[in-house]
């Protein structure tokens, strides 16, 4: 058997909530533990956690978890017989896995000849149609002309799919839902295809309507033994990744079932699948489905496949890479209730999930039965520009699918994530969509929905997150007191008015800021009298315990959370987390410069400055590109102007908000020379 | 040091027929309270803020650190005096700006421009004397005419003393900052002109020795009045200027800022251990006060209100009872109190005066609460010494040179007002309660000792007495007196310091024992003959 054998140290080539989570069970079973990390990650919890933790290099993925030479000379360092990759990084690479072995380590996965084998789509896609698993029907041809390929298009059956064969995000796609469509289609085709990628070739296929995704966890050891681990649904995908996932697939109906289990568990015997794999299904609505691709590592949504068969996944990894078969018999497996898993991620989905970096002041998820949170950062964590930004997955457990979502609901309501925006809310938002709670989603979901998000808050509740922040803001002020400590707070004898505070309130969720005006007075320790918009309100609160304070407003109690953070106070209620700045009564003291759409937006790199000093530049023309979280982010003159400075360079990193590029207004030049 | 026991009854008809009686005077002190804080009435305000700028109490609001205190003085100045407006155009006050106690004052621009009355001066003065004697650094906040002219006599030779009093505080030591928001013509020029830092609006600050009216009439000069005396100008051309201020809010925060780097510290403060609350509620205060002088009132029920935790060490408690001696913490500040619970007599008066020296020794600062109708009079008590009994109170409280406090909390007649640190005797910080009477003596004494007199002189020169003239004066004296020791008589001529809400003495007098404290309290053995 190649590549299995006992092992003692185990080297997690991860890191986040992946690393931490396989550290949890190796150290369980009582292996040795070695975290890798970068600069970046010197204070991430998974370095801590670990029995051993080896630097690999700067904080660019490319120079520490992506580097391969860099991991096998800290498993060399670190002395680890073994190794799991997690997901992401180097966990697909045949040749990391081939030189994993060769450099004498046990590799926690599937062969390195499995992942090469499903690392092609093509190839994949043939052996799947050798061993009678259903893919999307099509046509490819390379030097198909249209007639050629309209009559495999009316073969296929209407709708189908006109794809660049160069192609890709987008370019040269169309669907067809009718037979007359199809010449204008074609020809559009083409003339996209050969714009975008020089190459005017097309490829057909099915189109599938309103599909799901579903797909199968497989599992396999070194001996031939299989077993599939069910399905798990995960149609709810925002920019083509999964946020949302459960097991069972809700409304799928038990033939379907089957037979998808039983197309995943050929899929496995093709590849003579050894380790944990995922065979990755579309399903249309009549039942129909195809094979997408088989994922040769453990996925994300690994956690609902434990919840509901009670199995640890990465135990079994570990078995069957010592060589171990596997303990059981498909038929002694069973599905039990149902799981739901959410990703929560640092990010912007009012701004189209624009991945946010920065401190994590505040990270809590209450605890509950069938509740578990696997969580790559805690309070004090900084969200990295380099790597991706989901900071944990929260997965419930209930008897029935209703149960589960209700904790789910529960949990994330209570889940307070300060310091960043997150998907918190629309996750929220998603899980009470109707079309969510009956269990009959499509890929294109959140595509069809989005613009009915952002969810509104009560307006009244961020009245009240003004309160407990001036409240807040005042107890804190009284505490502090050096001075007559014990006269009432804004004692007067010949009172004129209230003290006033005013604030900027930002709601993440919106990306917007609104502004609210208190004014407010304290009548005894813990006791207030507070107006917003002119409505007057007895509020009482308690002292700050941790970070937490009870406020009643008006006759209504609540639990706040309160963080004080640089940039203002963040507050959250039990459902809805602010941030709140107090506008300073005072003029700024420095004039604030205009620096136009010249400003880092966010953290990143700079990728490309377009213009040199002494330009003249047109209003809205692109100065510079940073790239930040994968993204690349033009940034454009607000007016015509002179370039009278560039700050950076390309390859720079820049901190939010950083000026790149000074401009000035352009002076005309008539109007100069008339000056004369 | 022990509570003290309480024998109030709120529920008694005694208790609540005083108690709504006070409850009636303090709603008229709130009433007149309310006509100060109204400056120069809605539709000047209104003016005011159309100009964009902010009246005199957003100003100070403004400038006062978040949630501090603001402890107004003489808020009632020239209240109920024709033509001057109540507190006669002037605001004033301690209040805590970047940490810094001090002394505010502050044009009320919306009341006839700020122009300065003679009450308004006489307040400034006060305001001063309060400053230098507690060591106060102090802002101003100004914007004002200038001199009421019509009235010039009564302000212009003894206005002298308001710049006077700026230089000498700043070569003590003691640190001042001006504002100027608008005008500030002629003498008012010299108080940015005398000031350690002077900070003006630009667009809105005129500061001048003369307008161009008068430049024009003088010299023939035609000046438009920002080049005469804009901030502008004064902060880049003439150094009249230290800071040139974009708007109000701007100057606001300068003034801020420039107390941000004074280094100040006060002297002493506060045992903060013994800071707790009183353990009786202070609003029984107003069912324990009595609105007719004539119904005396227990001075333990009142200290039991206003100390800390009610804890009161008592001295000579069974000595010259009617003078309440002791010791006790008023927001930490340790002090010495002397509360009148009857008419002095020889024994109150010794045991006062031994009282005195033994805190002067200590350095320990002194609180009396007034509630005296005079000295006990007769053949023996004058044959008892009872003058050079009093002369020692006297001797006792005119040398003392730790802060005193004067609460007068109902009457304050004839030489008691002497033993007990009135007016003229300097406490630092002087308050009454809207009950409190203050004269020579009660109305209905004056009343009989003229009639006595006019009818012994109409016996000696044999003419008949007029019954019915005699009546008619007797009434007029009567009323006149009665108006005259009236408490809102009292502080509107500025006898005080203000008058407090009987619940509030002991937060007002927190304040007051605070700012003292900026200046290190001295002790004493050094006395006046005492007569044995």
């Amino acid at each position: 058997m190649e590549g299995v054998r006992p092992f003692k140290r185990l080297l997690v080539a991860n890191r986040g909530e992946i690393a931490r989570r396989i550290i949890r069970t190796a150290k369980r079973l009582g292996y040795e533990t070695v975290a890798v990390y970068s600069e970046a990650d010197r204070g991430a919890p998974h370095v801590s956690e670990a029995d051993v933790a080896v630097l690999l290099g700067p904080a660019p993925a490319a120079e520490s978890y992506l580097d391969v030479s860099r991991i096998l000379r800290a498993a060399q360092i670190s002395g680890a017989d073994a190794l799991h990759p997690g997901y992401g990084f180097l966990s697909e690479n045949a040749d990391f896995a081939r030189r994993c072995v060769e450099a004498g380590l046990v590799f926690v996965g599937p062969t390195a000849d499995t992942i090469e084998r499903m690392g092609s789509k093509i190839a994949a896609k043939a052996l799947m149609i050798e061993h009678g698993v259903p893919v999307v029907p099509g046509f490819h041809e390379p030097g198909a002309d249209d007639a050629r390929i309209r009559a495999e298009a009316l073969a296929l059956g209407m709708p189908v799919l006109l794809k660049a064969s160069a192609g890709g995000g987008g370019k040269g796609m169309r669907v067809v839902r009718a037979a007359d469509q199809l010449d204008a289609a074609i020809s559009g085709a083409r003339r996209e295809a050969l714009s975008a990628f020089a190459d005017d070739a097309l490829l057909v296929e099915r189109y599938v309507e309103s599909p799901r995704h579903i797909e199968v966890q497989i599992f396999g050891d070194a001996h031939g033994g299989l077993v599939h681990l069910f399905e798990r649904e995960c149609s709810i995908q925002r920019r083509h990744q999964k946020i949302v996932e459960e097991s069972p697939a809700p409304n799928l109906a038990p033939a379907v079932r089957d037979a998808i289990l039983a197309a995943g568990l050929r899929a496995g015997r093709a590849l003579g699948y050894r380790s944990a794999g995922t065979v990755e299904f579309v399903v249309a609505p009549d039942g129909a489905f195809y094979f997408l691709e088989v994922n040769t590592r453990l996925q994300v949504e690994h956690p609902v496949t434990e919840m509901v068969t009670g199995l640890d996944l990465v135990a079994l990894q570990l078995a069957v890479a010592e060589g171990e078969p596997l303990p059981f018999e498909q038929q002694e497996l069973t599905s039990r209730g149902h799981a739901i898993e959410c990703r929560l991620y640092a990010e912007d989905p009012a701004r189209d999930y624009l991945p946010m970096a920065g401190p994590v002041l505040d990270f809590t998820v209450p605890a509950g039965e069938g509740v578990r949170v696997d969580t790559g950062v805690e309070t004090g964590s900084e969200v990295s520009v380099h790597y991706d930004p989901m900071l944990a997955k929260i997965i419930t457990h209930g008897a029935t699918r209703d149960e589960a979502a209700r904790r789910m609901r529960r949990t994330l309501a209570r889940t307070s994530v300060l310091g960043l925006p997150t998907n918190r809310e629309f996750l929220l938002w998603l899980l009470d969509d109707p079309a969510w709670r009956a269990g009959r989603c499509t890929t294109h979901f959140l595509v069809e929905r989005q613009a009915c998000y952002p969810a509104e808050a009560p307006e009244s509740s961020a009245q009240h997150a003004a309160i407990v922040a001036t409240l807040h803001r005042a107890a804190e002020r009284a505490a502090r007191r050096a001075l007559l400590p014990g006269l009432p707070v804004a004692w007067r004898n010949n009172r004129w008015r209230d003290a006033q505070t005013q604030w900027t309130v930002f709601e993440p969720w919106l990306s917007s800021q609104t502004e609210i005006s208190a004014s407010y007075r304290l009548l005894a320790p813990g006791h207030a009298k507070v107006e917003v918009d002119a409505a007057p309100l007895d509020v009482r609160f308690g002292p700050l315990e941790g970070r937490q304070r009870w406020v009643e407003i008006g006759g209504l109690r609540r639990v706040y959370r309160i963080v004080e953070s640089l940039d203002g106070i963040w507050v959250f209620d039990g459902r809805w987390a602010r941030r709140l700045t107090e506008v300073s009564p005072f003029p700024a003291v420095e004039a604030t410069e205009d620096l136009g759409g010249c400003v880092a937006p966010m953290p990143g790199k700079v990728l490309r400055v377009l213009v040199s000093a002494t330009d003249t530049v047109e209003a809205g023309q692109a100065v510079a590109i940073v790239e930040a979280m994968k993204m690349e982010h033009t940034l454009t003159a607000p007016a015509r102007s002179v370039v009278t400075a560039v700050l950076v360079s390309e390859g720079d990193q820049v901190a939010s908000g950083a000026p790149l590029v000074l401009l000035e207004p352009a002076v005309d030049a008539e109007t100069q020379g008339s000056d004369g | 040091m022990r509570v003290i026991p309480t024998s109030v009854r709120p529920s008694s008809e005694a208790f609540r027929q005083r108690h709504k009686a006070m409850s009636a005077l303090v709603d008229t002190l709130e009433a007149a309270l309310a006509e100060a804080r109204a400056g120069g009435g809605p539709k000047y305000i209104d003016r005011h803020h159309a100009r964009g700028k902010l009246v005199a109490r957003e100003r100070i609001e403004l400038l006062l650190d978040p949630d501090s205190h603001f402890l107004e003085l003489m808020p009632l100045a020239g209240h109920g005096v024709r033509g001057v407006g109540t507190g006669a155009g002037v605001i004033g006050g301690v209040g805590i700006v970047e940490g810094v106690e001090c002394l505010i004052t502050a044009s009320e621009s919306t009341l006839k421009g700020g122009a300065i009355n003679e009450y308004g001066l006489r307040k400034s003065l006060r305001l001063a004397e309060i400053g230098k004697a507690n060591r106060l650094p102090s802002i101003h906040l100004t914007e004002s005419a200038g001199a009421d002219l019509p009235n010039q006599s009564k302000i212009f030779v003894p206005g002298g003393q308001s710049f006077r009093d700026i230089t000498r505080a700043s070569a003590a030591g003691v640190p001042s900052v001006c504002v100027v928001f608008g005008n500030a013509t002629a003498g008012g020029a010299y108080i940015p002109g005398m000031s350690d830092y002077a900070v003006m609006v630009e667009d809105q600050a005129k500061v001048f020795l003369a307008g161009p009216p008068l430049v024009k009439m003088a010299t023939g000069e035609v000046v438009d009045d920002e080049s005469l005396g804009g901030a502008a100008m004064h902060s880049r051309v003439s150094g009249v200027s230290d800071y040139l201020a974009r708007d109000e809010r701007d100057a606001i925060r300068l003034a801020r800022q420039i107390f941000g780097h004074i280094r100040w510290s006060k002297a002493g403060g506060p045992d903060l251990q013994h800071v707790e609350p009183p353990a009786y509620d202070p609003d029984e205060l107003l069912g324990i006060a009595s609105a007719d002088i004539r119904v005396p009132f227990d001075q333990r029920e009142v200290i039991a209100r206003i100390v800390d935790g009610s804890r009161f060490a008592e001295f000579k408690a069974e000595f010259g009872t009617t003078l309440i001696c002791g010791w006790a913490h008023l927001h930490g500040y340790l002090v010495g109190v002397l509360a009148n619970n009857g008419i002095l007599f020889s024994e109150s008066a010794q045991k006062g005066a031994q009282f005195i020296q033994l805190c002067n020794q200590r350095g320990i600062p002194l609180l009396f609460l007034q509630n005296i109708t005079g000295f006990m009079v007769g053949r023996e008590y004058e044959q008892g010494g009872i003058i050079k009994h009093g002369a020692k109170l006297i001797n006792a409280v005119s040398n003392s040179t730790v802060p005193l406090f004067t609460v007068m909390t109902g009457a304050s007649y004839g030489a008691g007002n002497y033993g007990m640190a009135g007016r003229a005797y300097d406490p630092r910080f002087l308050f009454t309660w809207p009950n409190h009477r203050i004269a020579v003596m009660g109305p209905e004494q004056l009343a009989g000792v003229l009639d006595i007199v006019k009818r012994e002189s109409a016996e000696k020169s044999g003419v008949p007495l007029d019954e019915k003239q005699l009546e008619m004066m007797k009434g007029v004296l009567k009323m006149q007196v009665e108006k005259e020791s009236d408490a809102f008589y009292a502080t509107a001529n500025l006898w005080d310091d203000g008058i407090v809400d009987p619940r509030q003495t002991r937060d007002a007098l927190g304040v007051a024992l605070s700012a003292a404290a900026t200046r290190p309290v001295e002790p004493t053995t050094a006395w006046g003959v005492f007569r044995h």
